[in-house]
């Protein structure tokens, strides 16, 4: 069973039975719109390319839901180093560094399903030992092992100590899933977005499509982020009562004696 | 048709993920947030 099925203790007077704000509502309700526009750009307005012909289309999905996985794993990679380095070792970033991994690894799936898909339409077959193909599976299974690693037993601090370690190893892989297009002979298309010459050579609405997607997907990302550490702040307090609990009834049962 | 089949499932399968992950989040939050008392939630 893991820890999200858990149910430690049972239920209190006076509690507001959600991680929700209006802040998060208003963010999930510009999520929604934003994806919704993402639907009509990336298959509608959008134009099919010269070369990929409509195949192009899941590239809008594509390519920002592993923009954002990376940039989920550089946040883990912060509230890691901040945890592990500051003054307080105060285990909200080392809450935020856990829920943005997560985030992260379902991010990943996403982009290794639909990038199949893609490969299927483009080059013929869903899967290929490719460089960029392998080391972004590589990347997926080492997160895989971060939120797992977290789900170990110990305490809070711990838990926060080991997996900053592996949080800030693991972030080192994604400059080798992104350069490894130039570094091995790959069947992956290099940059086109993020080239380091800086010329985008795009249509100005494929752009925008792309564009688009990005945002629909950070806009999801920060909701997401929002509610796992609140749910992860009650996991961790409850976690504490539930010890106190079993202490008090073991120092009762003792003092029985 | 077939790369239409290919292209709608792409999104189809990104949507149902991401609205698979954020499901249970909120249920988890929803389930945990019964058990904590509003002063010991930061966010309220």
């Amino acid at each position: 069973m893991t820890m999200i099925d858990q149910d430690p203790l049972p239920p209190r007077a006076s509690t507001s039975g959600t991680t929700a704000t209006r802040a998060t509502r208003l963010l999930g309700l510009a999520t929604i719109m934003s994806m919704a526009w993402l639907v009509a750009f990336g298959l509608g307005f959008s134009p099919a390319d010269r070369d990929q012909e409509e195949a192009v289309r899941i590239l809008y999905v594509h390519v920002p839901t592993i923009w954002i996985a990376y940039l989920a794993f550089v946040v883990t990679a912060l509230g890691s180093a901040i945890y592990l380095f500051g003054r307080n070792h105060s285990l909200g970033f080392d809450r935020l560094a856990g829920a943005s991994a997560e985030i992260g690894v379902a991010f990943v799936a996403a982009t290794l399903v639909v990038g199949s898909l893609w490969g299927r339409l483009t080059w013929g077959v869903f899967w290929r030992w490719d460089a960029r193909l392998t080391t972004t599976a590589l990347l997926f299974v080492s997160y895989i092992g971060y939120v797992a690693v977290r789900r170990l037993g110990g305490s809070h601090h711990q838990r926060a100590r080991r997996s900053a370690v592996i949080g800030l190893l693991a972030v080192l892989e994604i400059p080798l899933v992104h350069w490894s297009v130039r570094l091995w002979r790959s069947l992956h298309q290099e940059a086109t977005v993020l080239d380091p010459g800086g010329d985008i050579d795009m249509d100005g609405l494929m752009l925008f499509s792309l564009f688009v997607g990005v945002v629909s997907f950070t806009l999801l990302y920060v909701w997401l982020l929002m509610h796992r550490t609140r749910s992860m702040a009650m996991e961790d307090l409850l976690d504490e009562q539930g010890l106190d609990v079993a202490l008090e009834a073991r120092r009762a049962e003792a003092s029985g004696r | 048709m077939e790369d239409a089949g290919f292209i709608v499932g792409s999104y189809v399968v990104t949507f149902a993920m991401v609205a698979l992950v954020a499901w249970r989040f909120v249920r988890h939050g929803r389930r945990l947030a019964k058990q904590v008392p509003d002063d010991e939630k930061y966010w309220l």
